[in-house]
Formats: C-alpha cells, sequence, structure tokens
C-alpha cells in the first residue's frame, strides 16, 4: 500500500493586529486544507462592561482596541446616547466626524504603508525599507501622522483620545487648531497623489469571489458614523435588526466569534463600504478609484487596500470641509446635562475594518446591565476562510511556501484586527 | 554590536505597540543604535535572543505564563510596557468572576475549548528590571527610557502624582467643577494629559510608591461618590490592586 505524506503547518500571521494562524494541510497529489484559525486572547469586554457607571462605559470600551479606538468610543456613546434619549448637536457631530477621519486616515496608512508594502517590495518590515525606499516610507508615515494630529488635536491623544463624552466634548479646539488642520490637510495633497501613483503601479494579486458586502448606508453622506445597515444580498435594515443580520456563532478553533448573514459568509469594511456607497465619493476619490482600477461591485478581496487608498482621499477632502464649516460656524461651549435612566441604545459607526455595533442595556441609576458588541473582523473571519479556500483552490501549481504567501497576502488584505474581534 | 529589541504582546489591545510606531522620526532616529530583532505586528522576522524585550499586554492564559518564560529565558532585560503589562490593567475586572462563568459568557456551550485564567500584570509571572506605565503608554517617555537604558543608565521613574504635573500644566482642578478624579493617587509621567484633553485621571499608570489612599477616599466621599462608586472608580486599571483599596477602608472614618 502506497503511504501518502501528509503535513501540518501552522504558522502565525505577522504584520496584522493580533494573534491568528494559518494552518495548511498539505498531503500528495491532493489540494491542501487550509483553516484561518484565531488564537488571541480573549479579554471577555462583554463582562468587563458590565456593572461600569455610564460615564465610563466609552472610557473602557476605547480599550477593546488600539488601532480602532475612537470608532468604539464612537460606538459606545451613541449606545448610551441611544439609551438616555441624548441627540448631540451639529457641532459634536462635525468634531466627531473630524476625529473619526483623523483615525481613519491613520489606520487605513498604517494598513497600506507599514502592513502591506512590504510585501510587494519583498521585504519582511517596513524597517528596511527606511534606508532603501526613504521617500516612499515618509510619504506614508507623513500620512500615518497626520491622521494621529487630527486626533491628538481633537481628541486630546492618537490612541484612547480623553476629550469625547456622554453629549459632547470636554475640549474643543480653538480657531487656531482649525486652521492648522486646514493646512495640513492641504498640504497632505500631494502624498495621496503619490500614495496612488505608487499602488497603481504595483500588481495586485488577481482572484474573484463573489460575496454578500455589508455595510452602513445614509442617504445624506458616505456613511461613516452613522446610517442603517445594507446589505447587497437583501437590502436595507434597521440598526435594533443587527441581530438578525450578523448571526454570531462560536467554533473550536477560533476565539473570537464567526458571523454569517444571507450565505455562507459576509464581507465587511473599505471595499463593502465602496462597493455599497461609491456613488457618495466625491469627485476626487472617485479620480482616484477610475486610476486604481477600482470598479464596484469589486468582488478581489486583495482590492481591499486599494479601497482604503480611494477612502483616505476621500476623508482628507471630507475633513475639509468639516473644517470649512466649523469655521464658518465658530466653536461655542456647550452645555450637556446627562439624565441617565433605564432603557437599552444602539450604537452603530463605520470602523477602518468594517461595521461596529455596541449594544447596552441600562438600569435606572445608569450602569450596563448586560453588553454586546459585535466587531468588524469578527464579521469578516468566516469570508477569509472561504476566501482562503477558494484561493487554495484556484492556485494548484503554486509551491506551498508560495501558496503560503500568498495566503497571508489575502489574510492581510483584510487588514483584520484580530484582538478587537476576540475581544 | 547593536542591541537587540524585540517587542511581544499578550493580552492586550495593542495599543502600546502602536505607540511605539507611531513615534515616527524618533523611531527612525533609534533604529541607528539598537536592532529590532522581532515585532510580529509590523515585521515577519523574529530572532532566538534579545538583550531588551519590552512586554505588551497582561498574563491571562496558561499558554502565556510559559511564553513568558521562554521570553525571560532569551531576554537580558525584559520590559513591561502600558497598563495592562504593568497593572494587569482593564484585563483584571473579569478577575471578580470565577473563570469557568467568564467563559461560558462569552462562548456558552463550547467554553470547554478555551482557556483563561485571572489577568495579572507580567511581573506576577517572571521577575521584570523596568516598566513603562500608561494606556497607552507615553510616546517621549517610552523614547526616553530607551535611550537612557542605551547609555547604560537606571531609567528614571516618576514617582510623584499626576497632581503635580496637572497643576505644572495650569488646569482647574477637576474636583472644582464637580468631576472626581484619581489624579492624587496615580504615577505621573503623562503631563496629566487626561486633565489636560478635557477629562479625570483614571489611573492608568497605577498608584505611587506610598499613596495615600485614606485621603483620597475621603475627598471622593465628599465629592458624594458611594462605596460602590469609589471602588469602581478605583478598578478600571487597578482591580488587581483593588483588595489593598478595600482592606484600607476599614481604617478610615468619614468626617462631614
Amino acid at each position: 500500500m502506497a503511504t501518502r505524506k501528509i503535513k501540518i503547518q501552522a504558522n502565525k500571521i505577522t504584520r496584522v493586529e493580533g494573534h491568528g494562524h494559518l494552518a495548511l494541510r498539505t498531503s500528495e497529489g491532493k489540494t491542501p486544507e487550509v483553516r484561518w484559525e484565531i488564537t488571541e486572547s480573549p479579554r471577555f469586554f462583554e463582562l468587563m462592561l458590565k456593572g461600569r457607571p455610564w460615564h465610563d462605559a466609552h472610557v473602557l470600551a476605547s480599550r477593546i482596541c488600539g488601532i480602532c479606538s475612537v470608532s468604539h468610543q464612537f460606538a459606545s456613546l451613541a449606545a448610551t446616547e441611544a439609551a438616555f434619549g441624548i441627540r448631540v448637536s451639529e457641532q459634536t457631530m462635525l468634531l466627531r466626524k473630524l476625529l473619526y477621519v483623523g483615525e481613519m486616515i491613520e489606520s487605513h496608512m498604517l494598513h497600506v504603508y507599514i502592513l502591506v508594502c512590504p510585501d510587494f517590495l519583498g521585504v519582511g518590515s517596513i524597517f528596511p525599507l527606511m534606508e532603501t525606499d526613504k521617500d516612499l516610507v515618509l510619504t506614508g508615515l507623513r500620512l500615518k501622522k497626520l491622521g494621529n494630529d487630527i486626533k491628538e488635536l481633537v481628541g486630546g491623544r492618537a490612541i484612547h483620545p480623553q476629550a469625547p463624552r456622554v453629549g459632547g466634548f470636554g475640549l474643543l479646539p480653538d480657531e487656531q487648531i482649525l486652521l492648522y488642520l486646514k493646512n495640513r490637510l492641504t498640504e497632505a495633497l500631494p502624498d495621496l497623489e503619490a500614495t496612488v501613483k505608487f499602488y497603481k503601479k504595483l500588481r495586485i494579486p488577481q482572484f474573484t469571489r463573489e460575496t454578500e458586502y455589508i455595510a452602513l448606508t445614509h442617504p445624506d453622506e458616505y456613511a461613516l458614523i452613522r446610517g442603517s445597515i445594507y446589505s447587497t444580498d437583501t437590502g436595507t435594515a434597521e440598526l435594533d435588526q443587527y441581530m438578525d443580520i450578523t448571526n454570531e456563532y462560536c467554533i473550536p478553533h477560533s476565539t473570537a466569534k464567526f458571523a454569517r448573514h444571507a450565505r455562507e459568509s459576509y464581507a465587511v469594511g473599505s471595499l463593502s463600504r465602496i462597493n455599497i456607497n461609491h456613488m457618495q465619493l466625491n469627485p476626487l476619490a472617485i479620480q482616484a478609484a477610475e486610476e486604481l482600477g477600482i470598479h464596484p461591485v469589486c468582488c478581489n478581496p486583495f482590492d481591499n487596500t486599494l479601497a482604503q487608498i480611494v477612502e483616505t482621499v476621500h476623508e482628507v477632502e471630507e475633513a475639509r470641509n468639516i473644517v470649512n464649516q466649523l469655521l464658518e460656524n465658530g466653536i461655542a461651549e456647550e452645555n450637556f446635562p446627562v439624565e441617565a435612566h433605564a432603557g437599552r441604545g444602539i450604537g452603530a459607526v463605520e470602523a477602518p475594518r468594517g461595521l461596529l455595533i455596541h449594544d447596552y442595556i441600562y438600569d435606572g441609576s445608569g450602569h450596563i446591565v448586560k453588553a454586546n458588541c459585535v466587531i468588524p473582523t469578527n464579521q469578516n473571519h468566516a469570508n477569509i476562510q472561504h476566501d482562503l479556500e477558494e484561493l487554495v483552490q484556484s492556485n494548484p501549481d503554486r509551491k506551498n511556501d508560495n501558496l503560503r504567501q500568498l495566503c497571508e497576502m489575502l489574510i492581510r488584505s483584510y487588514d483584520p484586527c484580530i484582538s478587537c474581534s476576540t475581544h | 554590536m547593536k542591541p537587540r529589541v524585540a517587542v511581544f504582546d499578550f493580552t492586550c489591545c495593542e495599543g502600546c505597540e502602536l505607540q511605539i510606531l507611531n513615534c515616527g522620526e524618533e523611531l527612525s532616529d533609534l533604529l541607528s543604535a539598537l536592532d529590532i530583532v522581532e515585532f510580529r505586528e509590523a515585521m515577519s522576522e523574529s530572532a532566538d535572543y534579545y538583550d531588551i524585550a519590552f512586554i505588551d499586554g497582561a498574563c491571562s492564559r496558561r499558554s502565556e505564563i510559559s511564553a513568558l518564560r521562554d521570553i525571560r529565558k532569551r531576554a537580558k532585560m525584559v520590559i513591561p510596557i502600558g497598563a495592562c503589562a504593568c497593572l494587569g490593567g482593564v484585563n483584571c475586572l473579569k478577575n471578580y468572576y470565577p473563570m469557568d462563568e467568564v467563559l461560558r459568557s462569552e462562548y456558552g456551550k463550547n467554553a470547554e475549548y478555551f482557556d483563561t485564567i485571572s489577568a495579572r500584570p507580567i511581573s506576577a509571572v517572571i521577575p521584570v528590571e523596568f516598566y513603562i506605565p500608561g494606556c497607552p503608554i507615553v510616546k517621549k517617555e517610552f523614547i526616553r527610557v530607551v535611550r537612557e537604558i542605551l547609555s547604560g543608565q537606571i531609567p528614571y521613574q516618576f514617582n510623584d502624582p499626576v497632581c503635580a504635573e496637572c497643576k505644572t500644566a495650569g488646569n482647574v482642578c477637576v474636583f472644582d467643577k464637580g468631576i472626581t478624579c484619581l489624579g492624587p493617587l496615580t504615577r505621573g509621567g503623562c503631563e496629566a494629559t487626561c486633565v489636560t484633553g478635557g477629562a479625570t485621571c483614571w489611573g492608568c499608570r497605577g498608584l505611587v510608591d506610598k499613596p495615600n489612599i485614606n485621603a483620597e477616599k475621603l475627598i471622593l466621599e465628599q465629592a458624594g461618590l458611594s462605596e460602590d462608586d469609589v471602588i469602581k472608580k478605583f478598578d478600571l486599571f487597578n482591580a488587581c490592586q483593588e483588595s489593598m483599596w478595600r482592606l484600607e477602608k476599614s481604617k478610615y472614618k468619614l468626617t462631614k
């Protein structure tokens, strides 16, 4: 009887946020089997939120993620505000959007330059590129710093900003800060052009798998911090129906939950947002999409990185508009008394990696009784697994190392935020 | 040969690692004086031994205990960074519940597949040489500590409460605005960034060496906080030290 050599190799994925393994099971003459395993240490945030007072909830929720702390704060604040029936002012909404744009620019540029770029230049990290491709690295770091500076000037600091609170902001930027930001945003345009030009030249792996795309959508804007849920399979749903969409489930080899809706998996994130809301992108972003070859509906998951560049172009322009509007309106000191009472509130935002939901139930004294958080990367895990399976099947001739590298690049293209997804 | 530096992450949000990447220009200056040999969040390479191992995150699984011991064997110097690694941080809020209940709360009937233990700081598992506190760490402090180590000094550890820097920053005391604060007890070095940033001190850098807990408790209760509020305020980042807080409480009598 002939023996068949079977080899199982699980490698940790580097240059992503958090801990995940790519397990490849190869046996001679057979298509390799592939499995996406989440090994991240769970922190049990839903349990930790239980019993917390309303004014601390967003402070704790922020700690779910170091990269998208602003998104978690905003989803948390929106949930608390919905539970207490608080409507925030136009000024607060504009400042939140501005702070949010800062996070998205920083997060996207971190992914585009520090996490993904080394793959295309044949190195293991950005560090050697600081010598060989200095201009490129500096362009990326400048854009990333722009995002951080917006967060610092509007929110207090870049990670876990302190200024946002239930109902408004504890600290307001003055006119000088806004004028400075306006300049910085204008100065960023050549760097964005350079980014588009550089990525246009790269050979993004060609692979398509049609799937369901889900994102927030809003009639007035490219939805980021408000809207209702839209699925390319089933259309619009209101926020309180989110559980019917996300359907989280456990699997033994993942400390993070998986999710499914109309099919075996769905995708969230930049590519989903562009696939759903591309009509609301501004002209500069549409031009960037055109140059990068992003034509919605776009079903190549590797294009998510390009979609992030398109969104960054959109967001920089958007931030300039917000700053102009704030300058025109003038910044006003606001009072926002909060009256805690029993109730449930759901807050949803588009974190850089996709749809993020916080759902809290409060008791009469303003303490959380029950919390549920649905994280973007949770929703992508099943889609990553199905993409990996098809990617392996459609590349029968690739040698193992080469196949593994391609699989890693696929996982990376989703910009997974794994600690977040395990929370 | 340049010192070999590694960065590891355990149970955390990886925000402190991101702070290192946020150091930008100062980081690229440092790169001329050291080699980063392992940093999973930012690079594919790994290494066998390190002169300095920075550790982000708390220990909250059995597998993390052995991983930490392994790092200890390979590293000349181990430095926890951030509230999770230095104090256990927010992770310790789960320690109020039995661990099987913790697992069931998230995974239901699949709880048996997963592992969790009471969250603890790195120093509870392996000896450490120094620590850089904060949630997240302060970029300036990180760069300073690395420079001091590279030049052969014992790095300076702040031991003044946040209040000292808060006064220097010219802030109005938040107690005067009707907000409560842990600044009087909390280790400074953050330039009182949270109060300056329009909020209050949540105690993320841990306590100063000899905290005057009774005085803090007095002002919190005078500000109208109940016993439960006081503990909740304190344990957000310092739940690992919460037992100390409870013990001290009995010695104290509230005077109105």
